[in-house]
């Protein structure tokens, strides 16, 4: 188990470098980072001088590890649009982002999977089909029009809900100003949580199905029912572990994924999160903003992938015993 | 009685070579096409949408990219039949003073060029790719598949957007408007690659060790030969369900594109441009400039998805 | 002879498809009586395991009992409810599959299937289910049960694992246990010992067996009875002696005719010309016709019905009294 977890870290690792590599190469060669720190009439010494604060004289490879380093205590930098360090501009951003990112999360799971359950059981139920319909539809339907269509219904037409913003925030720690504790930050969080959510829920719904009723024509289900257990028990017992085992893997896939998507729904309920800072980033060419964002989402994906693979391990005997035996 | 019906076996007639036509018509695929009306539908939509954007200039009563046929007066008219329409701009104008109907037209062909365009790219990196890989091994392989793996845990919504900001960095002293649609036909195209390398790789790794391959390499064929002529038509089966679905993918995401204000300036409008443009007017009531163009770019992608379900479901009847 | 346990009566199976309804088991009819072993034997396709399945009540959509009826000790079960039906399987009948290596769910202890089973049919706690479930375990030959309980399936050989499947079908004690093909995917070291292990269990509780296969070594050594079947019909039914020995219609003679034995020295094993037809294009008449050596004008047209003959009973038109007597006078 221990050397399980020990070649999972080192792959992640290697996935962070490359990651941290590109991030580098941005950061590097796209666009010289003293240009956007000067004007054209700074005196050459102090360019000089910059050029030098800034190490970019050194060897490349002693540039790469020094940002490795840095981008390990969460150093990336300064915005060139902003003219401030870059982890504090993420950092004030965070914590909308993950409010919004966890909210969805939690809404695509808890209907996602009870609405595959039900449509793989209920193959030619109306409702079954209802719900596969307005699933293609969910799967079709742009983000962002999705958005557009929520507000227009909610906000404009029948004003029940904000059309963006967060609503009251409560500062609970440090940096970390919440929505969830009040009234209208909740109300706030409605409609940006399902657009964002929606689509990675069509998508859990159809894996779920597809799943299931992989799992139902296998032979273990057939004896189990040859064997009289309820359906109840064959379906929920039997039928419904088996089925989440993969579902786990891709699921937590789409669920990291959400954060990034919050790019575009952010940008649609003008929601203060990251997502927003990392499009200004990419139109106006801040560079040291986008090449940590991309280190961080990605970091975010290697922690993911590894609590999936700690989960699945827990949840499927026959990989404990090959884990066990390796 | 129902089995003793069917006719006596067919070995007396004389087997005819059938024609592709014939072929074609007797396929399980063809018939379970044509017992799905709603397959059909969809297959209608997208060839009607596609056909309309093809001859957009015949259609369209002006262009709107063109800037002397447009009138600012002219702008944010309702439809034709709501209160202060005007009879010539069926689906009202938006804020420009262009026609909704013709400037969905040319939207629509720009979409679908960006999003073709890009697909194929995406393919044609991918089968190659993934060919190499599956076929050299080794340390090719290796390396081929690491790279996927780093960008698989990426959405490829964000990958395009990284490429579309480094690359406009890169080329900064060139005008937006005439790198921006390369430019958006490569962040797809580099997004979305993955996919189809997985694919075409798992299946190579199958074909390499079939005996027609081992006769190909003992006569003495090349390995680009083998790799073009013999294994890519025997895995390029799976590849075409993910082509048809990611048709859809790459309209969305040109879309999305065009609407964050990465993609397609508002000169030279894409659906998700005019969407884009017709958000800012919907507070005001103006819903007409985003409703027409997000009903035909949902429409559009929803005809594709059902397409690409189809046809997953019917090169795999396993899944009923 | 008392009140046979299943009882079986034209039933007949149908699968409707876009090309048409489809008849996969056509009237077929027979019994077998408490303690008595049936073997069912015939090609793939014939229809042995789509029987199996009708009786027990898991024919899936679009499979579908057109016709017939089958009744458990007299009492009909072939229009029972769903819920009902399902309260008798695994309690009044009992199935082994044919792989145990897929029979079994991966994810769940080897224990709590069978402690899952015992408390669905038989009123009884959970500890009283565990110790039952050991002891069940004990007789089917798992060494050291009180510590296997707990493992998992992969953790057992496919011989074992199909020891488990046993005191899985016989853990309620069911009079009637359908085996189909249960030593099939087994390495045939471990098929005798399985074959013997089913025998002795069901000796031992006076249950009796369908047991389907296509093995006519395994039917030999083992059933009492024996149906044979041909692209969904039942052929020839009869004392297993009588059937191998002396088989009567031409397609059982042909199966018979390809065990090798060890006392007869053949010049070479019998071989039966051509293949089974599909489905989809059963000939008219007799189904075997085509292939029969001894196809005369009626089995064209004529499909013909199980006729007693010596012991057993025969579906073959050349053991039909008018047939006989009419081919007496001609010669």
């Amino acid at each position: 188990m221990l050397a399980f977890i020990l070649r999972r870290l080192m792959q992640s690792v290697l996935v962070l470098l490359s990651v941290a590599l590109i991030a580098f190469a941005m950061f590097r060669f796209v666009g010289d980072p003293v240009n956007q720190l000067v004007s054209l009439d700074t005196p050459a010494e102090q360019v000089r001088q910059i050029r030098e604060s800034l190490g970019l004289d050194d060897p490349v490879i002693v540039q790469f590890l020094r940002y490795v380093a840095n981008a390990a205590q969460m150093e990336f930098g300064i915005s060139y649009q902003f003219r401030q360090p870059v982890t504090t501009l993420l950092a004030e951003r965070a914590p909308a982002t993950l409010e919004l990112a966890f909210v969805s999360a939690l809404f695509s799971l808890l209907v996602g999977i009870p609405m595959g359950v039900y449509t793989a059981l209920r193959r030619d139920g109306v409702l079954a089909r209802v719900f596969q319909a307005v699933s293609l539809v969910g799967v079709s339907l742009p983000t962002f029009l999705i958005g557009i269509l929520l507000i227009y219904l909610f906000a404009v037409t029948l004003g029940w809900l904000p059309s963006f913003g967060r609503g009251e925030t409560v500062k609970i720690s440090g940096s970390w100003s919440t929505g969830l504790l009040t009234w209208s930050g909740l109300k706030a969080l409605v409609l940006p949580a399902v657009t964002l959510g929606l689509f990675q829920m069509t998508l859990i719904m159809r894996l779920v199905r597809a799943e299931m009723l992989e799992v139902l024509r296998t032979d273990y289900i057939k004896f189990a029912r040859a064997r009289g257990l309820s359906t109840r028990a064959v379906h929920f017992g039997h039928a419904l572990k088996n089925t989440l085992v993969p579902v786990i893997t891709i699921a937590g896939l789409q669920l990291g994924s959400i954060i990034a998507f919050a790019i575009i729904t952010e940008t649609v309920f003008q929601w203060p999160g990251m997502g927003v800072l990392f499009l200004k980033a990419v139109q106006n060419v801040d560079i040291p903003i986008m090449a940590a964002y991309l280190v961080m989402i990605s970091a975010l994906f290697v922690v993911i992938n590894l609590a999936v693979d700690l989960l699945y391990a827990m949840v499927d005997p026959r990989l404990r015993a090959t884990l066990k035996g390796a | 009685m129902t089995v003793s019906a069917a006719p006596a076996p067919a070995a007396a007639t004389p087997v005819k070579p059938a024609s592709l036509l014939t072929r074609m018509r007797d396929s399980d695929i063809w018939h379970s096409f044509r017992s799905s009306p709603l397959t059909m539908l969809a297959a209608f939509v997208v060839l009607a949408l596609a056909l309309a954007a093809l001859f957009a200039p015949v259609l369209a009563i002006m262009n709107p990219f063109d800037p002397a046929q447009v009138f600012l007066m002219d702008a944010n008219i309702p439809p034709r039949w709501s209160e202060g329409g005007d009879e010539r701009f069926i689906f009202g104008t938006d804020d420009q003073g262009r026609d909704l109907y013709s400037a969905i037209l040319y939207g629509m062909r720009v979409s679908l060029m960006i999003g073709l365009g890009g697909v194929f790219l995406a393919a044609t990196i991918g089968i190659t790719l993934g060919l190499v890989a599956g076929y050299v091994g080794g340390r090719t392989d290796a390396i081929i598949m690491r790279v996927a793996d780093v960008q698989l845990t990426f959405p490829a919504i964000l990958v395009a957007l990284l490429i579309d900001g480094v690359v406009h960095a890169l080329l900064k002293g060139i005008p937006r408007e005439q790198t921006v649609f390369g430019v958006l036909i490569l962040s797809i195209g580099l997004s979305f690659w993955v996919q189809y390398a997985r694919t075409i790789r798992g299946s190579t790794l199958v074909e390499k060790n079939k005996d027609y391959v081992q006769a190909a390499r003992l006569v003495g064929m090349s390995t680009p030969v083998i790799m073009l002529r013999h294994i890519l038509p025997n895995v390029i089966g799976p590849v075409l369900v993910i082509l048809t679905i990611n048709i859809g993918l790459a309209i969305i995401t040109e879309a999305t594109l065009s609407f964050l204000g990465v993609g397609l300036p508002a000169t030279q409008p894409s659906l998700g441009t005019l969407i884009s443009i017709g958000n800012k007017y919907l507070f005001s009531g103006d819903w007409w400039i985003v409703a027409f163009p997000g009903f035909t770019l949902a429409l559009f992608v929803l005809a594709v998805n059902l397409l690409g379900d189809w046809l997953r479901d019917a090169l795999n009847p396993r899944l009923r | 002879m008392n009140e046979p346990v299943l009882s079986v009566r034209d039933l007949t199976v149908e699968f409707v498809t876009r090309r048409g309804t489809l008849r996969a088991i056509d009237a077929i009819s027979f019994d077998i009586a408490p303690g008595e072993v049936l073997g069912v034997v015939g090609e793939s396709g014939a229809g042995k395991s789509l029987t199996g399945t009708a009786v027990i009540g898991l024919l899936e959509p679009p499979g579908r009992i057109a016709g017939g009826e089958i009744r458990l000790s007299g009492r009909r079960i072939d229009d029972l409810p769903p819920g009902e039906m399902r309260r008798l399987r695994g309690k009044r009948i009992g199935m082994v599959f044919q792989d145990p290596l897929t029979s079994l769910n991966p994810l769940f202890r080897v224990g709590d299937q069978l402690v899952e089973t015992i408390m669905t049919h038989l009123p009884v706690t959970k500890e009283e289910a565990r110790k039952r479930a050991i002891d069940l375990l004990a007789e089917v030959g798992i060494p050291a049960p009180e510590r296997r309980i707990d493992g998992w399936p992969h953790e057992f050989s496919g011989g074992m694992r199909q020891r488990v499947v046993l005191a899985l079908a016989l853990c309620a004690e069911p009079d009637l246990v359908i085996a189909d093909e249960p030593t099939t995917a087994l390495d045939v070291s471990v098929q005798a010992q399985i074959i013997a292990l089913l025998k002795r269990l069901c000796r031992e509780r006076g249950t009796a067996v369908m047991l389907i296969t296509h093995d006519m070594g395994v039917i030999a050594e083992t059933a009492d009875r024996v149906a044979v079947m041909y692209a969904g019909r039942i052929v020839e039914i009869g004392p297993v002696r009588e059937v191998v020995k002396n088989p009567q219609h031409p397609y059982a003679k042909g199966l018979m005719g390809s065990i090798p034995s060890l006392e007869e020295s053949r010049e070479r094993l019998l071989q039966i010309e051509g293949s089974m037809p599909r489905l989809a294009a059963i000939p008219k008449g007799c189904a075997f016709h085509p292939r029969c050596p001894h196809a005369f004008a009626r089995c064209h047209v004529e499909k013909p019905v199980l006729l007693e003959s010596g012991a057993g009973r025969v579906a073959c038109w050349l053991y039909d009294g008018d047939t006989v007597a009419r081919a007496e006078t001609a010669a």
